[in-house]
């Protein structure tokens, strides 16, 4: 199973002037995984459908990542 | 920083006394899809994008700075022993008239070169993505200036620059499944 998100560990200079992000995070969506979108996925009820902007929960992309409280080591 | 060496890429031989082809070749030195604007994009995109990639922005952009001294020196070889009148012929009297025979960053067109042709989105997926883009948009060009060019030796050095398009398309596209990896399953809530 892929991950939405995605996260690295920069190079920290001892010399960098501000407090260094020591985690950073960016979006692996799920289309960049479907390389063509097969018939008869799995759908959403339609109303939720209309509010998450998909019919497939296969191609919904939360953002920012839910699972996430913040962008603090460990 | 860089350490340069005083030769070319590839050799740039040009058999035809072909002003013409100039103005069509210099799409490649200043254009959207050019040298110039590959070269500053990937080299600008390397701060922001993920360490495991950012080399290979590195050397790529380096590399599309020999590619755009390749062109230059086809541009130059083909305008320099050119009389005012020839220039004009050749549909490069507005050239002329602005820069005499030196290069300018500007498309086949004349409109000069902008910041604008790239982007840096910060957005690691989008920055590679875009990078495909310019590789694929670099490698039509290359094709559309060999059709209307009937001087071989010219074709074979673009044929060379066409074929770096499509290694360096293939390495942006390996970038981008490295992006997508799901690497030491660490995950930081």
């Amino acid at each position: 199973m892929f991950t939405q998100f995605k996260y690295w560990e920069p190079y920290i200079s001892p010399f960098d002037p501000c407090p260094p992000m020591r985690i950073k995070s960016y979006s692996t969506p799920p289309q960049l995984y479907i390389p063509f979108q097969p018939k008869g996925l799995p759908q959403f009820k339609p109303m939720e459908a209309l509010y998450r902007g998909t019919l497939w929960p296969a191609l919904f992309s939360p953002y920012p990542d839910p699972k996430k409280r913040g962008d603090q080591d460990e | 920083m860089w350490y340069y060496e005083k030769k070319l890429q590839y050799p740039v031989r040009v058999s035809q006394c072909n002003p013409m082809l100039a103005k069509f070749l210099i799409e490649q030195y200043g254009g959207a899809d050019g040298e110039l604007a590959a070269a500053l994009r990937y080299l600008n995109q390397r701060y922001t994008i993920p360490d495991k990639v950012a080399g290979l922005l590195n050397d790529i952009g380096t590399e599309e700075f020999a590619h755009l001294e390749m062109i230059a020196t086809m541009v130059y070889k083909l305008t320099k022993d050119a009389t005012p009148e020839q220039m004009k012929e050749a549909g490069l009297g507005a050239h002329y008239a602005d820069h005499d025979k030196a290069l300018f960053f500007h498309n086949a067109a004349g409109a000069p070169f902008t910041a604008t042709y790239f982007q840096a989105k910060g957005d690691p997926i989008a920055d590679i993505y875009e990078d495909i883009a310019a590789e694929e948009k670099a490698r039509a060009t290359y094709q559309w200036l060999i059709n209307m060019s009937d001087d071989p030796d010219i074709n074979d050095g673009l044929k060379f620059l066409r074929e770096r398009e499509v290694v360096h398309s293939m390495r942006f596209r390996e970038a981008a499944e490295i992006l997508k990896e799901e690497r030491d399953k660490k995950t930081y809530y």
